[in-house]
């Protein structure tokens, strides 16, 4: 059952990343881009999401015990501000606003964007894992 | 501040982000999981596959999605790259680092962190659209 709602999960995700105009990085820019000609497109897409969030998780989620397929929401414990978190957060802004593709859309892109997704994930990936050991090595928890 | 309005697609985007957002719900209700790609995507590569068997059908689903969506549309995917080559791939490599240090991305702080009201997610989104607007005005001006 998790991983058939896991599945359903990520075809709605993708469904949603391609119609709001997520995994176009020109139009990503162009909503970055907010002392140029602005595009306030993706400031809807992260708008409705967080709308259906709000009364998902406020609504029901808080009144639930446990979700419905496992023990325990696996939620983040971590309440206080870090300098990983300010410096990570960054660094992610630098190449979002480098390549207009946040990690979600890299996934996407796979097979939507054959001549460069393959790599582009792959770039990702080697990012995420080096990140990974650099926490470890600097902040170990 | 001037409107992109031939480019400018609320109803879309909308429609996209409340996809997005029941996605996200759904995994959450039912999993218990925040649906955070970078930290997703992560655990994949690093856990044992068994244990976490639902983040390899999750990022299936994300793969598979877009090509759902392309099924009932004639007029295909705008994909528009933006850059090329090596500043690509470097891009792609900074954008994997940053939400691994800062624990999460536009998704698991966007959109799960900032409906929870989380004070680090706030923080976090703050943080990268201020760095990635900064970074587009520098690298993509005028285009």
């Amino acid at each position: 059952m998790p991983v058939l709602i896991a599945i359903v999960s990520g075809v709605l995700f993708g469904i949603g990343l391609a119609m709001g105009g997520m995994l176009d990085p020109a139009k990503v820019v162009g909503f970055l881009d907010i002392f140029g000609l602005w595009d306030p497109s993706l400031a809807f897409v992260m708008g409705g999401g967080v709308i259906v969030n709000l009364i998902g998780y406020h609504g029901f989620i808080r009144r639930m015990g446990q979700p419905v397929c496992d023990a325990r929401f696996h939620l983040p414990q971590k309440q206080s501000f870090d300098m990983q978190l300010i410096a990570g957060s960054a660094l992610f802004g630098i190449g979002w606003g480098i390549t207009g593709l946040c990690p979600g859309p890299a996934v996407a892109s796979l097979f939507t964007n054959l001549d460069t997704g393959a790599i582009f994930l792959a770039c990702v990936g080697g990012g995420l894992l080096a990140g990974k050991v650099i926490s470890s090595q600097f902040w170990p928890a | 501040m001037t409107i992109d309005f031939a480019h400018f697609t609320p109803y879309a985007s909308l429609f996209g982000g409340i996809l997005i957002g029941l996605a996200a719900f759904i995994l959450l209700a039912f999993n218990g999981r925040v649906m955070g790609i970078s930290g997703i995507f992560a655990s994949a590569l690093t856990n044992h596959p068994v244990g976490g068997l639902w983040r390899w059908f999750f990022l299936a689903g994300t793969v598979i999605g877009p090509l759902v969506y392309l099924g009932f549309r004639e007029d295909g995917l705008l994909v528009r790259p933006v850059s090329e080559g090596t500043m690509l791939y470097i891009g792609g490599f900074i954008v994997g680092l940053g939400s691994m240090i800062g624990a999460g991305c536009t998704s698991g702080h966007g959109i799960c962190g900032l409906a929870r009201l989380s004070p680090r997610s706030f923080l976090a989104v703050m943080t990268f659209m201020i760095s990635a607007v900064v970074t587009v005005l520098i690298v993509h001006s005028g285009s």
